[in-house]
């Protein structure tokens, strides 16, 4: 059986972070789903933190990346510079392509 | 629906950041020791994830989660977790706890 879900996204891809609310731990901030930004590298791969939080595998292991926001697409009210960015690590089972 | 955690606040308007080093109480010590211990990362058995650490610090009601210290919030999250995982039971918990109370009435260290 294979244990590791094999990565979708490549370094460059334009993806969006899923807009979902599940009860439990969940490690993808409230701030950035729904937000589109692109991947900026793959970090390996890792049981699912919402299965180790209930006493299971987790397993098949997703990937996680480190996705790059540009702070103005995070918050509206932005004053900085317009290319300032944002790093966030998301697991690939919250991303999809933008 | 619970949209957002009380925890998950990333983005919502906070007080200022305490830039200063502070010392820990070796009460907070022994906590982290015993995450540590618990978790299986010095080797022995696993007996709990970080992410149920985490779980259970996010089941923390908000006023009490407001009124709890960094520590405070692991403590009673690993002993959530141990009474969740049959570890511990809420009736050894609740003895013991009675019997640490009984020494602190009787001044003994």
């Amino acid at each position: 059986m294979n244990e590791t879900v094999q990565p979708s996204f490549k370094p460059g891809d334009r993806v969006v972070v899923r807009k979902a609310w599940p009860l439990g731990h969940i490690r993808t901030p409230h701030y950035i789903r729904g937000r589109v930004g692109s991947i900026e590298r793959v970090c390996g791969s890792f049981p699912m933190p919402e299965e180790l939080a209930q006493q299971r595998s987790g397993l098949p292991a997703q990937p996680l990346y480190r996705v790059r926001f540009l702070q103005r697409d995070v918050w509206p009210d932005y004053q900085g510079r317009p290319d300032d960015a944002l790093e966030v690590e998301i697991f690939q089972h919250w991303l999809e392509r933008a | 629906m619970i949209e957002r955690g009380h925890h998950d606040m990333g983005g919502l308007p906070a007080g200022k950041v305490e830039r200063t080093e502070h010392d820990y109480a070796d009460w907070e010590r022994r906590v982290d020791a015993l995450m540590v211990l618990l978790s299986g990362i010095r080797g022995g058995k696993k007996l709990m994830t970080v992410d149920e650490l985490r779980k259970n610090v996010e089941a923390i009601g908000p006023d009490a989660y407001e009124q709890m210290s960094y520590y405070e919030r692991w403590v009673t999250s690993i002993t959530q977790t141990m009474i969740q995982r049959g570890v511990i039971t809420t009736e050894e918990l609740g003895r013991k706890m009675q019997e640490v109370q009984g020494r602190e009435r009787n001044g003994a260290a």
